[in-house]
């Protein structure tokens, strides 16, 4: 029982406190989750007798603190600045928990775990680590790799964050747009490696895109003027909306339009067009927002064929000049497709290709297959949703071209 | 704490580069070193000749090898560096970024190790 407690004290308190900390030790992750861990084990073996403290927050931050002390004292010689922490540990005072002024430290640590220094797969790890307080081993399950790569990537990240000395600070303005980005792509990958990684064992998988969502949701409370944030939580919850309609019983991809509607949360649905809306009234639009307007529109339509196919292609065009890759081109081409027929979109698709760029993408050869089907020109589309299933690593992915094909195939020639 | 700031380029392109835009680069580079001296955190740098000056050492089984040429033939090579002294990397890359080597090559940052 006692065991639960502090475990839910870790994952609600623990970020914040563990910010907190490495904040006044000097930017030292690895020292302040090992105190962090100490006041935890404190905690087990002293509440029994003592009882739960009024503030186990504060209790907890305070022991920390302590352990940290003592660490510090023994292994002096091993920390670079171990004098001037303590030094600097001694002068101020202990920063009451419940003040969550702002800047708030998780803040701090968001910014420094999605430092532009970091590589990619580092950063995620790290903020699951520290800001979700996910384990090494529920992180390595849920990139579906082995424990000892994520605990080599967590230590040398960490690592150069001290040994390169990368601040624990939030930018300043001149660049908080360039690392805010930083800071949104990296919970949106987190989120994409949950909603459509299906292939994990679920059992025990992590809810990546809950983690992602609760991110996005801390970081829309920590930076309330950040219309990205807020359109990044908005397309993150439409998209989750869905999660339930978009896998068949047998694990095989639903397309949107083949979704069963009733399936979608309408509670998500509804959190997610509020906050766009809020987003939206700031009137400086970006690509999240933009996303999350295009996201916005099919949650709203009552059918597939009831869309608004006409302003999701004019969100694609303005989405594609703030971000002009070819994978906003072929979202776009499919929606131009919904718009003036199949042919259209076809030779959106020819000038894609043309380019080379997506040459290795699943999407391209799959939209292609499915713009030649709906323009009554299924054999056609044969050759192309085979190479779509070459190309595709997700098994739920495969199942459902898988199924297109046959579809295709049966047709007469 | 001082960084390493380490600019790498394809010099074989600098052979053919007209008189003037040679002249404009140095510049550049010259404007680049005024700003850093005034900023007071330049600590050393110099361009380096090229890598077909270079002489590499191999002490291998107590026999030293000299072999004529730099450590490894890559595209890029390393053509010159600064010193520069600064509290952090995000100052660090801030001045690395405005090195007119980003722009014709590659620019890397190291921390320096020091030892007490």
């Amino acid at each position: 029982m006692l065991g639960r407690i502090v475990d839910e004290l870790a994952r609600r308190e623990g970020p914040r406190i563990l910010a907190g900390l490495i904040g006044r030790l000097g930017g030292n992750f690895d020292l302040a989750e090992d105190a962090l861990q100490d006041a935890y084990e404190r905690a087990l073996a002293t509440w029994p007798a003592g009882g739960i403290p009024d503030r186990p927050g504060a209790w907890l931050t305070a022991v920390a603190q302590r352990s940290a002390i003592d660490r510090l004292r023994r292994s002096r010689r091993n920390v670079d600045d171990a004098d001037a922490i303590l030094e600097q540990l001694a002068a101020e005072a202990l920063e009451p928990l419940d003040n969550a002024g702002f800047p708030d430290d998780r803040l701090r640590l968001l910014f420094t775990c999605c430092h532009p220094a970091i590589g990619a797969p580092a950063q995620m790890a790290l903020a699951l680590r520290t800001l979700c307080g996910l384990s090494t081993r529920e992180i390595a399950r849920a990139f579906l790799e082995p424990e000892a790569t994520t605990a080599q990537r967590l230590v040398r990240a960490k690592k150069k964050i001290a040994e390169a000395r990368i601040p624990y600070v939030v930018p300043g303005a001149d660049e908080l747009p360039e690392r805010l980005a930083a800071v949104l792509a990296t919970i949106y990958l987190v989120f994409n490696e949950g909603y459509s990684a299906t292939e994990g064992n679920s059992l025990v998988r992590p809810d990546l895109s809950g983690e992602a969502i609760r991110l996005a949701r801390l970081l829309m409370q920590l930076l309330p003027d950040e219309p990205e944030a807020a359109g990044l939580l908005s397309l993150m919850l439409l998209h989750d909306a869905r999660r339930d309609a978009r896998v068949s019983t047998e694990g095989a991809m639903i397309p949107l339009e083949e979704q069963d509607r009733s399936c979608w949360d309408g509670a998500r649905i509804r959190e997610g067009l509020d906050i766009l809306d809020h987003a939206i009234a700031t009137r400086r639009r970006g690509p999240y927002q933009l996303q999350a307007a295009i996201a916005a529109l099919h949650a709203k339509a009552v059918s597939a064929s009831s869309t608004d196919w006409r302003q999701i292609a004019a969100l694609y065009g303005a989405l594609h000049e703030m971000m002009p890759t070819p994978i906003v081109e072929l979202n776009a081409a499919a929606a131009v497709a919904m718009v003036s027929g199949p042919e259209e979109g076809l030779a959106w698709i020819a000038r894609l290709e043309a380019s080379g760029e997506l040459d290795d993408y699943y999407l391209l050869p799959a939209a292609r297959a499915d713009l030649l089907r709906r323009a009554g020109r299924g054999r056609e589309a044969e050759p192309h949703y085979r190479r779509a299933i070459e190309l595709a690593s997700n098994p739920a992915e495969r199942s459902y071209l898988e199924r297109r094909l046959q579809e295709v195939a049966r047709l007469p020639v | 704490m001082e960084y390493m700031i380490l600019i790498y380029g394809d010099e074989r392109g600098w052979a053919d580069v007209e008189e003037t835009k040679l002249k404009a680069m140095y510049a550049e580079y010259g404007s680049y070193t005024q700003e850093l001296i005034k900023a007071g955190i330049m600590r050393a740098g110099s361009e380096l000749k090229p890598v077909s000056t270079a002489t590499t050492l191999r002490m291998r089984g107590g026999k030293l090898l000299k072999t004529d040429g730099p450590f490894a033939e890559t595209k890029e090579q390393l053509g010159g560096y600064y010193l520069i002294d600064v509290p952090n990397l995000d100052d660090a890359l801030k001045w690395a970024a405005k090195c007119p080597g980003t722009k014709t090559g590659s620019v890397e940052v190291r921390p320096l190790n020091p030892h007490s």
